[in-house]
């Protein structure tokens, strides 16, 4: 369990990059749902939690694929593969994060640094 | 409608037939193209592709959803459209019978005149160009661009980081200038001469030169700047000549209302190929850009349904104009997002980040009026202004 921020420093309608490997997205959504899914776009580069969210899905910043936050799915195209999800406790007033076990869909040329590494 | 034949099988025509599933669209589907590739992803060729980041698997565009149900004819050109006889004449003999078409035809990129005959020579448009390309940039050190538009800078930049001395010539005062001002340009000149190539701006070429290999290029100044390969990015042309007496209007591509309606019934187009009517500006304007190619389709494929149903041939009075175009490029190790539509004095102001750090989100106006914003690595706010633009260009659209 990754402890992410306190849940008064995201607001609804705002999202935060953990810094994990690889980094995580948290999305507080307009209608108070938490969800992190991984931050890296499956399509190329990007980071969703600078993208646009809405609802529930989220768009990626650089050429629009949707991903549902609840699944992971692509909503949208170009992505061709699910974002990974992670599952999302609040204690105490701090979100935390229980990163999946399920293997990542990295975007081409995206690898993961070794843990430690700059 | 019976059949419905889309020509050009890459990001416009591929949008195109999945929005015409997407919409209902349930009979036969035919895409024509005269490459033989599957449709595949531009953008990567001067950027990851070429850096030897991604291979030629990862540039396709279809997904493993992707339900066309489509009859696909690959390597095969449309020689003519007929809408008279209501048919697509390809280059091989055959004829495609169809009720209406999507033309998705694109561009290819201009060449110089006179450097055909010399190779170490290359324009970058096809899977097939960044093949020859990366071969032939693998053994070469140094490399002259010619043009400093995006494609231009970005193998300039891509070029630079595989190690090459690179020498990028651009008539106009600052890179990217027609599409984001020449201020802006000089911040992408100060970024590409940071990473060590030079830049060479206000001269254009003269000529190429080398008897079977080019070696080198003349400026109009003069200079003589030596080269192992050139690449030449001066734009590109809209692949239209197909349609010469089909009745389907040309100008600087095919002309479109502001759904992508041609003049002709059941006929319409979309991607770098069509220029739709921009309400804003007021013209019609082809616009060469991912998003345009990927987006538009939708709202050209409602106006062909529309169109199909009613009997004027009208487009439907619910078709929405489109967004503001809006690119990304990615060069010297930034991103560099675009949308909107900039014009000499447009005022610019810096909302957010600094020149200084390389990191900000630039806002054009016209009088009070936000027409376009520039993000230098700042995708998170340049994302909200450019959902602003969109929402107010709605308004403005609306009766
Ligand atoms: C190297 C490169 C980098 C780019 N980078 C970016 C970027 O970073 N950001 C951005 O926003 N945009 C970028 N673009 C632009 C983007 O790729 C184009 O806007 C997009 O590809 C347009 O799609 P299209 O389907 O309209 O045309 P095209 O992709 O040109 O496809 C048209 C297809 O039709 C085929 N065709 C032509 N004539 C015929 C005929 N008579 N019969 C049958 N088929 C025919 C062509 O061979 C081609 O396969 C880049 C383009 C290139 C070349
Ligand atoms: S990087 Fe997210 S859609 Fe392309």
């Amino acid at each position: 369990m990754i402890p992410a921020c306190p849940l008064r420093s995201l607001p609804r309608g705002e999202a935060f990059r953990l810094d994990a490997e690889p980094p995580i997205a948290v999305f507080h959504t307009e209608d108070g749902q938490i969800y992190a899914i991984d931050d890296t776009c499956t399509h190329q580069d990007a980071s969703l939690a600078d993208g646009w969210l809405e609802g529930c899905e989220v768009e990626c910043p650089l050429h629009a694929s949707k991903f549902d936050l609840r699944t992971g799915q692509v909503d949208a195209p170009p992505a061709k593969l699910p974002v990974r999800t992670h599952r999302v406790v609040v204690e105490d007033g701090t979100i935390f994060v229980i990163p999946s076990e399920a293997p990542a869909n990295l975007p081409p040329g995206v690898g993961v640094r070794p843990q430690g590494a700059a | 409608m019976r059949t419905v034949a889309v020509v050009g099988a890459s990001l416009a025509g591929l949008s195109a037939a999945r929005a015409l599933r997407d919409q209902g669209y349930d009979g036969r589907l035919v895409l024509i193209g005269d490459e033989p590739h599957r449709p595949y992803d531009r953008p990567p060729l001067s950027k990851e592709f070429l850096a030897g980041r991604m291979d030629e698997a990862d540039l396709a565009l279809e997904t493993e959803t992707d339900d066309l149900d489509a009859t696909w004819i690959l390597g095969t050109a449309a020689a003519a459209l007929d809408p008279g006889e209501r048919a697509v004449r390809l280059g091989d003999g055959r004829t495609v019978r169809t009720d209406a078409v999507v033309i998705a035809t694109g561009a290819a990129a201009r060449t110089l005149p006179g450097t055909e005959r010399l190779s170490g020579v290359h324009t970058l448009r096809t899977l097939d160009d960044a093949r020859a390309l990366r071969a032939d940039l693998a053994g070469a050190e140094r490399l002259v661009v010619v043009g400093a538009g995006f494609i231009g800078a970005e193998i300039a930049s891509t070029a630079r980081a595989l190690g090459l001395h690179v020498t990028l010539v651009e008539p106009a005062p600052a890179p990217l200038a027609a599409a984001i001002g020449a201020e802006m340009g000089a911040v992408v000149a100060g970024l590409q001469a940071g990473q060590g190539v030079e830049v060479l701006c206000g001269t254009g070429v003269r000529e190429v030169t080398g008897t079977t290999r080019a070696d080198g290029v003349i400026l109009t100044d003069g200079r003589r700047v030596p080269a192992d390969v050139v690449v030449v990015g001066i734009g590109a042309r809209p692949n239209v000549a197909w349609l010469a007496g089909s009745g389907v209007e040309i100008a600087d591509g095919v002309l479109c209302d502001a759904t992508g309606a041609t003049g002709v019934p059941g006929v319409v187009a979309v991607g770098d190929c069509a220029a739709w009517f921009d309400p804003a500006g007021g013209a019609h304007r082809r616009v060469e850009h991912w998003t345009g190619a990927a987006r538009r389709p939708a709202v050209a494929v409602r106006a062909l349904l529309a169109g199909a149903s009613a009997t004027s041939g009208s487009s439907g009075s619910d078709v929405r104009p489109p967004e503001p175009p809006y690119f990304w490029s990615d060069q010297c190790g930034v991103r560099i997002q675009f949308a909107g539509r900039t014009g000499p004095g447009d005022e610019i102001t810096v909302e957010e980040g600094s020149l200084a750090d390389r990191s900000f989100v630039a806002v054009y106006r016209r009088g009070d009026r936000p027409v376009a914003v520039l993000g230098i690595d700042l995708p998170r706010p340049f994302t909200r202004w450019r959902k602003r633009l969109a929402a107010e260009a709605l308004q403005s659209a609306a009766p």
